[in-house]
């Protein structure tokens, strides 16, 4: 192989790379604090792009409904549990935070879509109704299990991504789309030729990964979050509420979704079902990471993709094969250079 | 005036196992209160269901409010905290942490790191150990740094589970000379021991606690020298 030909497969892996970054951030961080895998996490991707695409065709997105109808449940969801309690005076804020909050950008979509807006606004328009679906899908389908098992947990977020990703297939049909790139250029660096859009990608993967490292080491919310995950009875005793940090990880997470949704849309077009594998290839990088570093998990990331490019360059068929099965080898190396904790007393998993 | 606490005909139930069945007591602010009584008395079922971990029946007040509708969280924000026997400590994060978290109420407020300094001076050790995981402390160690955790939450009324159990004689003795200092400092405390000797030297008032119901009780002092008390809960001899 020559230098060249290594350079670019390089290249296309890191683009590639950049991509699962963000996902792979998003995975580690709602299971830091939840213990949940989020399992759909790829599909809010897809909607993320699939969604500004819809907007940019002049269409209004099928996320609308969904965001509605997810805020609906919740709101029921909470409002008979709060009435369980019998806290039937906290009933109006649970209107506005699980009812209003989230239905209004739905409402400001449904106006707004067909109208001549500026791309600003489209993108906002998309973050603004993919932000509440992560947050949502945690009040319904995980806070009322939050003591279950890992694998409990699990099970409930495998059967969410079906019910998701078939969603998503009623919402924008069985076709691919691809929205309008954020910015359109082109760099020459040496003999290599990069998008401004690969460029942006590395940069949010950079400072996405930055950036949680800070806040979940510097932080007292950071630091409360992971408290939550540790230790939920001990967070409780400090007044840290579980619900509020689960909460807070999935909009979180939701907004990392919507991020790379709206990076890769324009690179690669995304159906109803991509964001299936993306998600699982990010969860190798994470896995990669060891599943509680966000640093390791972004390096895993870049190395899930660059793998993908030079097998995808010997035999493109193995593309698939080679990037989870190295998940074995990885997976006895790291029990190997893991020492067993010597006090087990918190580890509850 | 009222009391700081006042308990009401508590009943806790474990499915349909009664483990506290009755129990009424007050407390006084500024007083260190003792629930004495044997291994499987009910008392750590008691201060789990006075801080709202465990569903319960009868009615806690605390300054005069009915507490039965607040959650945990809701009773942290009143100053209401609990050391459990189990110390509930953040394992994987360092001992600064650990207290860091314990000031999560005053979030908002300026300066709540005021008050680690303060605690770093009560507990010498913590302070030389502030960087280690809390996974890593010896057992008194983590003793200290859940008292010390609990200081952070600057609590009005703070109940202590057994903060004996397991501890070596001479840091036992440590952990009831830190309590004492306590009460100067003008915390009002609810001590749970089995350890009844030193936690009746320590206490103003007692309650001895006997299959899910209350005994005995009065001045710490005249139980300490009660014939009963003495031989059952202090080996016989005064």
């Amino acid at each position: 192989m020559s230098l060249d030909l290594a350079l670019l497969l390089a290249q296309d892996g890191i683009a590639n790379g950049a991509i699962y970054v963000l996902v792979a951030l998003g995975i580690v961080l709602v299971f830091l604090v939840t213990r949940i895998i989020f399992v759909p996490f790829g599909d809010l991707v897809a909607y993320g792009a699939l969604t500004l695409a819809a907007i940019q065709a002049g269409e209004r997105p099928g996320t609308i409904w969904l965001v509605l109808m997810l805020a609906a449940l919740a709101f029921l969801v909470e409002a008979v549990s709060l009435l369980g309690r019998g806290a039937a005076h906290r009933l109006p804020r649970a209107a506005l935070v699980w009812l209003a909050l989230p239905a209004l950008p739905a409402l400001v979509a449904w106006a707004l879509v067909g109208r001549a807006l500026p791309d600003a606004a489209q993108w906002a328009l998309t973050v603004a109704l993919i932000l509440p679906l992560g947050p949502l899908l945690y009040r319904i389908a995980f806070r009322p299990i939050a003591d279950a098992p890992v694998l409990v947990l699990l099970i409930v977020s495998v059967v969410l991504h079906f019910a998701i990703s078939g969603m998503a297939l009623v919402f924008f049909g069985p076709e691919g789309a691809r929205p309008r790139p954020l910015i359109n250029a082109m760099f020459e660096i040496g003999d290599m030729v990069v998008s401004a859009q690969t460029l942006l990608m590395l940069a949010c993967s950079a400072l996405a990964a930055a950036g949680l490292w800070l806040f979940f080491e510097r932080s007292l919310t950071g630091r409360a979050l992971r408290a939550t995950a540790v230790n939920r009875v001990g967070a409780r005793l400090m007044g840290i509420r579980p619900g509020v940090s689960g909460g807070t990880a999935f909009m979180l997470a939701s907004a990392l979704a919507v991020l790379s949704g709206l990076l890769i849309g324009p690179v690669t077009t995304l159906s109803y079902d991509s964001g299936f594998v993306i998600g699982l290839k990010s969860f190798v990088g994470a896995i990669i990471g060891g599943l509680v570093s966000y640093p390791g998990a972004a390096l895993g990331a870049l190395f899930v993709g660059l793998l993908e490019s030079f097998t995808a360059f010997y035999d493109s068929s193995f593309k698939e094969v080679v990037v989870f099965a190295i998940l074995v080898p990885v997976l006895v190396l790291r029990s190997l250079v893991t020492a067993k904790p010597a006090d087990d007393e918190e580890e509850e998993l | 005036m009222t009391a700081l606490l006042d308990v009401v005909d508590l009943h806790v139930s474990y499915g349909r196992v009664e483990a506290v069945r009755g129990v009424s007591l007050t407390m006084e602010a500024g007083r260190i209160v003792t629930v004495i009584g044997p291994n499987g008395a009910g008392k750590t079922t008691l201060l789990a269901a006075l801080m709202g971990l465990l569903p319960s029946r009868g009615s806690v007040f605390h300054d005069g409010a009915d507490m039965a509708r607040l959650e945990v969280e809701d009773r942290v924000e009143r100053g209401i905290c609990l050391v459990p026997e189990a110390r509930e400590l953040f394992g994987d994060m360092s001992v600064a942490d650990n207290l860091l978290l314990g000031a999560y109420r005053f979030r908002r407020e300026r300066g709540f790191r005021s008050k680690l300094d303060d605690v770093y001076a009560r507990f010498p050790r913590l302070a030389d150990r502030r960087r280690q995981t809390a996974g890593t402390l010896s057992g008194g160690e983590r003793q200290m740094l859940a008292l010390g955790r609990a200081l952070m939450m600057r609590p009005r009324l703070l109940m202590l589970d057994e903060p004996s159990l397991g501890l070596a004689p001479l840091i036992v003795r440590e952990i009831f000379r830190i309590i004492a200092g306590l009460r100067e400092l003008g915390v009002s405390i609810l001590l749970v021991e089995q350890n009844a000797r030193a936690a009746l030297e320590s206490a103003d008032y007692a309650y001895v606690l006997e299959t899910g119901e209350i005994g005995m009780h009065g001045p710490a002092a005249v139980l300490l020298h009660d014939a009963r008390v003495t031989a059952t809960y202090l080996g016989g001899s005064v």
